[in-house]
């Protein structure tokens, strides 16, 4: 029992760094519907930063981190002005397999400046082990947690209440009607790709201190595909279980077919065997959005 | 009404050209003028240039791969045809897109707020009581997604964006498309409010020209991208040729139609 409570939290854990990365996924979507395949290379971005910032300049965590979020700002705006722009009007599929190459780019410019081999982060938090409910958990992990928890606090009600984040919101349903408020949606979509890549960072940033990374890292965007279609494609509440179902599940997956069969590797499958269900029984997936109907 | 008050024109269009996707060539040498303070209605057939225009005056024309190929688009003594919208939207000219637009995953309130997305915060709160106290029904429902209100209502709350966004020039594209009769009079009766309240100069498209001649000082009509005849509403009323294509009269007529042309004549003369 203890076995798989162990290994529940540890799948909160990793499901609220996919719920991050879902995130910055469905807040693209939504605005521009744009299906970004470089999601998780933009978390190997941002991981790659802080650590080179960390490491190889020795500037203090804390500082690094910030500077790392900076930089995603700027990665954002870049992207959106150098790549996406260009782009305006194009045909959909055009656009997602340029994000398809942007990914290889990434990665491709990861593996130039440092390599393929595992980087691990300086310990940062103290490693003894915090009992939680008669368990063990490292403050990395609690950390990790808190954090995940507090942006998708902040971005709730960004989205939610702030006028930007309103503006965003109608962008998504109708950019030509939201051109007609005044709503700059060149803006707008900039603006997602930052909030894209800040949130991608900031996971990068966590599993750096948990795991360490390698130019792999990348492949993590493919666990936020099941994440995402899980909680439906443009709800961002259906992010954040999505992460948090699909972090739990692969955990206690594994760590079942590895007790009861023998199986190891189980982990790396397993979200797309609960994708494949998914879209069996709930093709919007939990709170996707059909289409308002009036009767 | 107030015609010939002043001969300030807050909007003059002039041999407008329009293109869409390059080759088909919609608008052909258009011209109009909304006189400062009246409502200046646009009439003619679906497919006539109606919406074109007004999307030509917003700058909505880019994102359907519409461009001005000729003319110009002068707002308050300015060319305005090659701004963006956001800036146009900004210099006072609002906007309410044919067939409502309404954010339908927002609520009634965040609609709103949309539409003073480029006022200053401090006049949202003021500019929602306004709509509230002009539409009674958006208060009651303040809080509900949008996309499940009546086509009545989601009409108000599109209304009710562009008072937010206190416009100068406030630009109408079939308001009473879909709308029961009794709604449709209540729409008039609020555009003539806002016009007069709160001053706002109103070009008012409709296919509907009866209820529109009823409510506008001066009226357009196009056809095939051009203006085929002009002047003033209560001349364009009495007008043989507008009567019979554009008011259903001399056809004799199905009942409602009819009984429509009794109901805007006494209205008119209750008004008058
Ligand atoms: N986005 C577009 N692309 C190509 N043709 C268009 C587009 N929008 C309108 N048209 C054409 O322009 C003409 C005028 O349309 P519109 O301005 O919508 O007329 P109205 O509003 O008077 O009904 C129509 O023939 C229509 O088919
Ligand atoms: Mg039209």
């Amino acid at each position: 029992m203890e076995y798989y409570l162990q290994l529940f939290i540890n799948g909160l854990v990793v499901g609220g760094i996919y719920s991050l990365v879902a995130l910055g996924f469905v807040v693209i979507y939504k605005a521009t519907k744009v299906v970004n395949f470089a999601q998780g290379e933009l978390v190997m971005a941002g991981a790659y930063i802080c650590f080179a910032l960390t490491v190889q300049f020795n500037i203090p965590f804390l500082w690094a981190f910030l500077l790392t979020l900076a930089f995603s700002v700027l990665l954002g705006l870049a992207i959106e002005r150098m790549v996406l722009r260009p782009l305006i009007g194009e045909e959909h599929i055009s656009v997602i397999m340029v994000t398809v190459g942007m990914s290889s780019v990434l990665k491709s410019l990861v593996q130039l400046f440092w390599g393929t081999q595992i980087r691990v982060y300086p310990q940062v938090l103290p490693t003894e082990p915090v009992v939680i409910a008669g368990l063990p958990v490292a403050p990395v992990y609690l950390a990790a947690f808190a954090l995940s928890a507090v942006l998708f606090a902040i971005f709730s009600v960004f989205f939610k209440y702030s006028r930007t984040g309103i503006a965003m919101r109608a962008t998504a349903f109708d950019q030509q009607a939201a051109q007609s408020m005044g709503i700059g949606i060149k803006n707008i979509f900039a603006m997602s790709w930052c909030i894209a890549c800040v949130v991608s960072a900031v996971g990068g940033v966590i599993l750096g201190n948990i795991n360490g990374i390698n130019s792999q890292l990348g492949h993590l965007g493919l666990k936020v595909f099941p994440a995402v279609i899980l909680g439906g494609l443009d709800s961002l509440l259906g992010a954040a279980l999505g992460g948090l179902i699909i972090g739990v599940l692969e955990n206690v997956c594994d760590g079942a077919a590895r007790q009861l069969f023998g199986l190891g590797g189980f982990r790396e499958v397993a979200a797309f065997i609960i994708l494949v269900v998914i879209l069996m029984i709930k093709p919007y997936g939990l709170f996707g959005t059909k289409e308002i109907e009036r009767v | 009404m107030n015609a010939g008050s002043t001969v300030n024109e807050v909007l003059k269009v002039e041999n407008l050209e329009v293109v869409y996707n390059d080759v088909v060539l919609v608008l052909k040498g258009l011209s109009l003028a909304c006189p400062k303070g009246e409502i200046t209605a646009l009439l003619g057939a679906n497919g006539a240039g109606k919406s074109t225009t007004l999307k030509a005056i917003s700058g909505l024309l880019e994102c359907e791969d519409g461009e001005v190929t000729d003319g110009s688009v002068i707002y308050q003594g300015e060319p305005i045809q090659h701004l963006i919208p956001e800036k146009i939207v900004r210099k006072g000219i609002f906007q309410v897109m044919e067939g409502r637009r309404i954010f339908e995953d927002l609520t009634v309130e965040e609609n709103l707020r949309c539409g003073a997305f480029t006022r200053p915060r401090s006049e949202i709160a003021g500019g929602l009581e306004k709509v509230y106290d002009y539409f009674p029904r958006l208060r009651e429902r303040r809080k509900q997604l949008a996309g499940y209100m009546s086509g009545g209502e989601q009409q108000m709350c599109a209304i009710g964006r562009a008072i937010m966004a206190r416009p100068q020039l406030l630009l109408l594209d079939e308001p009473s498309l879909g709308l029961a009769p009794l709604l449709v009079e209540e729409i008039f009766d609020i555009v003539k409010r806002i016009n007069s309240v709160e001053g706002v100069t109103v070009l008012l498209v409709e296919q509907n020209a009866r209820a529109a001649l009823s409510v506008a000082g001066r009226g357009y009509i196009m056809e095939n991208g051009r203006v085929v005849m002009e002047g003033k509403a209560a001349d364009l009323l009495g007008n043989p040729d507008v009567q019979e294509f554009y008011l259903g009269m001399g056809h004799g007529g199905d009942r409602r139609s009819y009984r429509d042309v009794k109901h805007y004549r006494r209205r008119k003369r209750w008004l008058g």
